[in-house]
């Protein structure tokens, strides 16, 4: 069974590779297996999470029912309306609650955690001191300055509502060399990671499938 | 009623979410806690939405036997199979034939439904009785074969042997390669990005240059490692801050948008 397994394995990955040579049968056969496994599997997986574990086991077989749950199955069933056209506006109302909770959820959450906490993180403990001897570390300080500008001067850079002219010009200028920077790094750590993945896939053709590799 | 009352429910629930984060009260975490069930249960009902839209779109490309039809033919299968052993599990050490055999019964039968409500109308009575027949056969062989069962109220189907397997040999191999398939183009890409024209495109060739050596072996190798963790935490970092923030506040834009039912979207026509 494990030698099945991975022979198919096998055939799978030098399908999805066969595309470098150009699309094919083979390609899209794999392409369309892929769909049908990964949407069935998460699927099973969400129903397993949350209609089994979080409503089946929560308001039908726990010794305390949180009959509360119910109303939301019955707006989950409610959700399937859209089915049908002639009462499919019911559906709205599920996905109203769902918009709404959501957007004042992320509204304060995001506030928080991406404005202010990221503003609360830039602006203080700019001078660092060395714990050991009390003295300022002209590194890190260095380090929290050079992250006050480019914070900044990339805030500037995004602030569409003036012209970048003159000092603002300048700023927004300085904020795409640190912006340049960051894509450049994301770049970077994006080809290693596919590159890494190649590498795991080469060494699963080499090594479990083909044994040349120990 | 069909317009008016979803902007009102939007109101109420964004307020009482908001409200909530500043009421450190018990009951408040408690109203929280139950919309995020209730976000979740709906979520599963949405998926379901998907996969029956999934079933739609491949059937009626397999009805109109255009060009690549024999490709959603592919996916329907896969999900029907990956489907059928996660609501089963199939006893130890017994045979194998009446667990493929039933779920071969079951495909047949399932796209003999699926051609009667949506194929054309010529044998449409036909294709439901063929189907409703074989689903007879397929409860008898649920029924009297005992090597294997339905499981839609334990998760043991999360652990069936053919579920792990197309999980293993099928679903991480296929997504592995499609991201490592990416090394190839983005190589090529990166050979068109990195070329020093100008400073703002030498400043992304250096930092993704740095970045990309940081693990290699040699004398430069802690010296480029150390410098590769300052750019990622310092310049990187400040960057990166700037684009939080703003997206922070594009979101809060957005969900005040919602809220207050400028934004109404996520209505639809009609």
């Amino acid at each position: 069974m494990e030698m099945i397994s991975i022979w198919i394995a096998a055939i799978l990955t030098l399908g999805i590779f066969s595309f470098l040579y150009k699309d094919n049968p083979l390609y899209k056969a794999c392409e369309a297996l892929f769909v049908g496994v990964s949407a069935a599997y998460w699927a099973i997986v969400f129903y397993f999470d949350n209609i089994y574990k979080k409503f089946y086991e929560g308001a039908v077989t726990a010794d305390e029912p949180d009959y509360f749950l119910w109303i939301g199955a019955i707006l989950g069933l409610l959700f399937l309306t859209r089915l049908i056209p002639k009462i499919g506006w019911v559906s709205r109302w599920p996905m109203a609650l769902i918009v709404g909770a959501t957007a004042g959820l992320w509204m304060v959450g995001y506030f928080v955690s991406n404005a202010m906490n990221q503003i609360g993180s830039t602006i203080s403990g700019i001078i660092v001191y060395d714990t050991a001897t009390g003295f300022v570390a002209w590194g890190e300080t260095f380090g929290s300055l050079v992250i006050l500008v480019g914070v900044l001067s990339g805030l500037v850079y995004f602030f569409f509502s003036k012209e970048h002219k003159g000092v603002f010009g300048a700023t927004a200028k300085v904020g795409t060399w640190f912006l340049m920077v960051t894509f450049g790094a994301s770049f970077g750590y994006t080809v290693m990671s596919r590159m890494s993945l190649l590498i795991g896939r080469v060494d699963f053709l080499l090594g479990d499938w083909l044994g040349i590799l120990r | 009623m069909k317009r008016q009352l979803p902007l009102i429910l939007v109101f109420v629930f964004g307020t009482l979410m908001v409200i909530q984060y500043f009421v450190p009260h018990e009951n408040s975490e408690i109203v929280k806690g139950f919309l995020l069930d209730w976000i979740v249960i709906i979520g599963i009902f949405a998926l379901a939405l998907g996969l029956w839209s999934l079933v739609q779109v491949s059937v009626a490309k397999i009805n109109s036997r255009k060009e690549n039809w024999e490709y959603p033919l592919v996916t329907l299968i896969s999900l029907t199979v990956m489907i059928f052993f996660g609501f089963t599990s199939h006893a130890e050490n017994a045979s194998w034939w009446g667990y493929f055999l039933a779920i071969t019964v079951f495909l047949v039968a399932l796209w003999m439904f699926l051609q009667g409500f949506m194929g054309q109308a010529a044998n449409r009575n036909m294709k439901l009785l063929g189907g409703l027949g074989l689903l007879i056969v397929f409860s008898l062989l649920a029924i009297f074969d005992n090597s294997w069962e339905f499981k839609f109220y334990t998760a043991e189907g999360l652990t069936n042997q053919m579920f792990v397997h197309f999980f293993d040999y099928i679903m991480i191999p296929l997504q592995a390669t499609m991201f490592a398939l990416l090394a190839f183009f983005i190589t090529s890409a990166s050979y068109r990005a990195f070329r020093a024209r100008n400073l703002l495109a030498t400043l992304l060739l250096i930092s993704a240059l740095i970045v990309m050596l940081r693990f290699t072996p040699g004398p430069w190798g802690e010296y480029l490692a150390k410098t590769s963790a300052w750019v990622m935490n310092v310049p990187n970092l400040a960057a990166q801050r700037a684009i939080v923030i703003g997206i922070g506040l594009g979101i809060v834009a957005t969900a005040l948008k919602v809220i207050l039912g400028i934004e109404r979207g996520y209505m639809g026509k009609g």
